[in-house]
C-alpha cells in the first residue's frame, strides 16, 4: 500500500512545530527554512487519490487525499510557511515560529483532508496554532485580542462540528464533497465554514485580532484561516447562490471600512475581507471559469497580501507606528520597502503585468459570461474600490503623503529577501501566468492578456486613483477608529452581562429582605414552641400521662361498645 | 539621506508626475479608438465607461464611508479600558 511510502507534508511541518523550540542559532535557522520545503517536496511527490484510508467508528477516514485543487492550496500554504519563516527569522519570540509552522501544517491538513472528521480535526488545531501566534505578541492588547479570537472561532467550531455530527448521523459517509444546502446540518457547516472566511456578521473578529499580532506574526495570519476557507468552501459548496452576496457584501465591507480606518495593518485587514470577498463571490457563481478564478486568486491573494503585510511589518518593527496620522514620507529613508509594498498595492489592486491581474478578472468574466449583469457591475466597482483602499491608501498614507519626518532604517537582510522574493513572485506570475493556471482545478480558457482587458481595467484603476487623490481631503486621516460588528460582544454583551446581573443582584436583595421578615417571624413562631418552657418542649409530669393514656383507653373501650 | 534632495520632495517633479498621470487618463480613454473592446452587455459599449464607471463607483464609495464614518466613529481609545 502506499501509505508505507508517503508521509503527510502538513504533519511534516506541525512536527517541525514542535522541533523549532529546541533548536538554537544556525541550527534553528536551517531547520526554520528547511521543514517548509521538506513539506512541498513531500506534497509534490504525493500521487493523486486517497493516501491513507483508515476505518474508524465505521466511517472511511482518508487523512491524506490528494486532487488538483488541494494540491494547489496545499503549494500556495508551504510556499507561505517558507516566505512568513524567512520574514520571521529575526523574530525574538521563541513560540511564534512554531506556532506559525503548526497553524500552517493545520491549513494544509485542511486542504488535503479527504473527510469531514480530518478536516474538522486539523480545523480546530488551525484555531489553536493561530491564536498562539497572536499571543505570542506578547503585549496586553494582543493577549486580550488572542482571547476574543479564540471564542469566535471555537464558536464556529462548535457549529461546524454540529454540522458535521448531523451529516454523519444522516448519510452515515465522512466523504468531503459537494453538499447542498438541503438540511439543517448542511447549512451549518456551511455556516462554520463562513465564520472562517469572514463572513458577516461576524467579520469583525478579523480586524479586531490580526493586527494585533506581532510585526511577523500578521504575515502568517493573513495567509491560512481565510484561505483554508476559501479551500473548503470551493470544494463543500461551489455554485450556492447565497454565496454570490455575502461575497460581494464582504468586498465592499472591506473597501468601505478600509477607507475609514487609520491603523496602516487594520486598513490590510479590512482588505483581507475584501478580497475574500471576490472568491466567495466567484464560488458562488459556480462555474468552472469562476472556480478557477476563486481558487487562482486565492493563490495570488495570499502572495500579495502577505508581501503588502510583510512591507507594513518592517514600518512597525523599525518605528513602532501602525496609525497613518503618525506616518509617511518613509520613502526617504525605506526605498526598498517602499517598492515592495508599491508592488503588493498594484498586485492586489490587479494592475497589468501583476498576479492580481490574471486572477481576479476570471471571476468578473464568468460573472459576465453568465450575463449576471448586476453581479458583473458590483464587482467592477467593487474592483475600483480595491485600488482606492490597498492600492494607493496604504502605500500613500505610510510610505508618502507629508513628511512625518521619521527616517528609520530599512529592515534587516532577512526581511528584505523575504520581500524581494514575495515582489517577485508577483511579478512573476503576473508576466507568466501559465504555471499557475496549469495547477488550477478546471482546464484554462482564458487568455489575460488582450487589449481590450488591459486598457478596460487600465481605465477602471487609473480613474479611480483620480477619484483617490481629487478627494483626498475626505480621506484625512483621524486618529479614530470605527464602530464594527464587534461592538456587541466587546461592549454590548458584557453591558448586558453587568445589567442582568446587577437584576439579578436586586431580586436578591429585595427577596432577602422579604423572605428574612417572613423567615424571622417563623422563627420567632417556632421559638415560641419550643424554648425551655414552649408548649412543645417543656417537661410533662407523669401523672398527666397516665390520665392521658386511661382517657385514651377509654376512648377506645366506648368504641369497642359502639360497635 | 535628507529629506530635501530626493527627487520627489521637488514641486516641480511631483507637478510633472500629475501632468504625465494626466496624460496617461486621456491615453486610456483615446485607446478606446484602436483596440476593438468586447462588450457583454450593452451599457458597456458606451464611450469611456469604464473610466467614468471607476470614478463614479470610487468617489461614491469615499461619500458611503464619510457617512459611515459620520455615525460610527470613535476615537481610538474607545476600547483601551477593556484592553488594559
Amino acid at each position: 500500500m502506499s501509505s508505507e511510502i508517503v508521509f503527510h507534508p502538513g504533519l511534516a511541518l506541525i512536527f517541525g512545530g514542535f522541533v523549532l523550540p529546541f533548536l538554537r542559532g544556525t541550527g534553528r535557522n536551517a531547520a526554520a527554512m528547511l521543514i517548509p520545503l521538506v513539506a512541498m517536496a513531500l506534497l509534490w511527490q504525493l500521487p493523486e487519490g486517497a493516501g491513507w484510508q483508515v476505518q474508524w467508528l465505521g466511517y472511511d477516514i482518508k487523512p491524506l487525499a490528494i486532487d488538483r485543487l488541494s494540491r494547489l492550496f496545499a503549494t500556495i500554504f508551504t510556499l507561505m510557511a517558507f516566505g512568513g519563516a524567512l520574514y520571521a527569522l529575526g523574530q525574538a519570540s521563541r513560540i511564534e515560529l512554531p506556532a506559525a509552522f503548526i497553524y500552517a501544517g493545520s491549513a494544509v491538513g485542511v486542504a488535503l483532508a479527504g473527510d469531514l472528521i480530518t478536516v474538522f480535526v486539523f480545523w480546530e488545531l488551525m484555531a489553536a496554532g493561530s491564536t498562539l501566534v497572536i499571543w505570542s505578541a506578547g503585549t496586553r492588547t494582543s493577549y486580550a485580542a488572542s482571547l476574543r479570537y479564540v471564542m469566535i472561532h471555537l464558536l464556529g467550531g462548535v457549529i461546524l462540528f454540529a454540522g458535521i455530527a448531523g451529516h454523519l448521523a444522516q448519510t452515515g459517509d465522512a466523504a468531503f464533497g459537494r453538499m447542498a444546502t438541503d438540511s439543517v446540518s448542511h447549512w451549518l457547516i456551511l455556516a462554520g465554514f463562513l465564520i472562517n472566511a469572514g463572513a458577516p456578521p461576524l467579520s469583525a473578529w478579523l480586524p479586531d485580532a490580526y493586527p494585533e499580532a506581532s510585526w511577523s506574526g500578521t504575515v502568517f495570519l493573513s495567509a491560512f484561516t481565510t484561505k483554508a476557507a476559501v479551500y473548503v468552501l470551493l470544494r463543500g459548496f461551489p455554485g450556492t447562490e447565497l454565496l454570490i452576496w455575502v461575497g460581494l457584501f464582504m468586498s465592499f465591507y472591506g473597501i468601505v471600512y478600509a477607507l475609514l480606518e487609520n491603523d496602516m495593518r487594520r486598513i490590510l485587514a479590512y482588505s483581507i475581507v475584501n478580497q475574500v470577498g471576490f472568491m466567495i463571490a466567484g464560488i458562488g457563481i459556480g462555474t468552472e471559469m469562476a472556480l478557477n478564478g476563486a481558487a487562482a486568486h486565492a493563490f495570488t491573494h495570499i502572495i500579495y497580501k502577505a508581501l503588502l503585510l510583510m512591507s507594513a511589518g518592517a514600518v512597525l518593527r523599525a518605528t513602532g507606528r501602525r496609525k497613518c496620522s503618525e506616518l509617511g514620507g518613509l520613502f526617504h529613508s525605506m526605498p526598498l520597502t517602499t517598492i515592495c509594498g508599491c508592488i503588493g498595492a498594484l498586485a492586489i489592486s490587479s494592475f497589468p503585468l501583476t498576479s492580481g491581474f490574471v486572477s481576479k478578472p476570471m471571476i468578473t468574466l464568468a460573472a459576465m459570461d453568465g450575463h449576471l449583469l448586476t453581479v458583473s457591475l458590483l464587482l467592477g466597482a467593487a474592483s475600483a474600490g480595491v485600488f482606492l483602499h490597498a492600492g494607493i491608501k496604504f502605500p500613500w498614507f505610510v510610505f508618502f503623503q507629508k513628511d512625518s519626518g521619521l527616517r528609520p532604517a530599512e529592515p534587516p537582510s532577512s526581511m528584505r529577501w523575504a520581500m524581494v522574493l514575495f515582489a517577485l513572485l508577483c511579478i512573476a506570475l503576473g508576466v507568466w501566468p501559465e504555471p499557475l493556471y496549469r495547477m488550477l482545478p478546471y482546464p484554462v480558457q482564458y487568455e489575460a492578456y488582450t487589449a481590450a482587458h488591459v486598457v478596460t481595467q487600465l481605465q477602471l484603476l487609473l480613474f479611480s486613483g483620480l477619484a483617490f487623490f481629487l478627494m483626498l481631503g475626505f480621506l484625512k486621516r483621524t486618529p479614530t477608529i470605527t464602530l464594527d460588528f464587534d461592538w456587541t460582544w466587546r461592549v454590548l454583551l458584557p453591558a448586558l452581562a453587568r445589567r442582568v446581573g446587577a437584576l439579578i443582584s436586586a431580586v436578591q436583595t429585595f427577596l432577602g429582605r422579604v423572605l428574612s421578615g417572613a423567615a424571622q417571624r417563623f422563627s420567632i413562631g417556632v421559638a415560641r414552641q419550643r424554648v425551655p418552657q414552649g408548649l412543645l418542649v417543656r417537661t410533662w409530669p407523669t401523672g398527666s400521662m397516665a390520665l392521658w393514656l386511661m382517657v385514651v383507653l377509654l376512648g377506645y373501650l366506648v368504641l369497642y361498645y359502639v360497635r | 539621506m535628507s529629506s530635501r534632495n530626493h527627487w520627489l520632495d521637488e514641486p516641480r517633479n511631483v507637478k510633472r508626475l500629475w501632468r504625465a498621470f494626466l496624460a496617461l487618463l486621456v491615453l486610456t480613454v483615446l485607446a478606446e479608438r484602436v483596440v476593438t473592446l468586447h462588450p457583454h452587455f450593452e451599457i458597456e459599449s458606451l464611450p469611456a465607461f469604464h473610466a467614468a464607471y471607476g470614478f463614479i463607483a470610487c468617489a461614491a464609495m469615499i461619500v458611503v464611508a464619510k457617512i459611515l464614518g459620520l455615525l460610527l466613529k470613535r476615537p481610538d481609545t474607545f476600547y483601551r479600558a477593556d484592553d488594559e
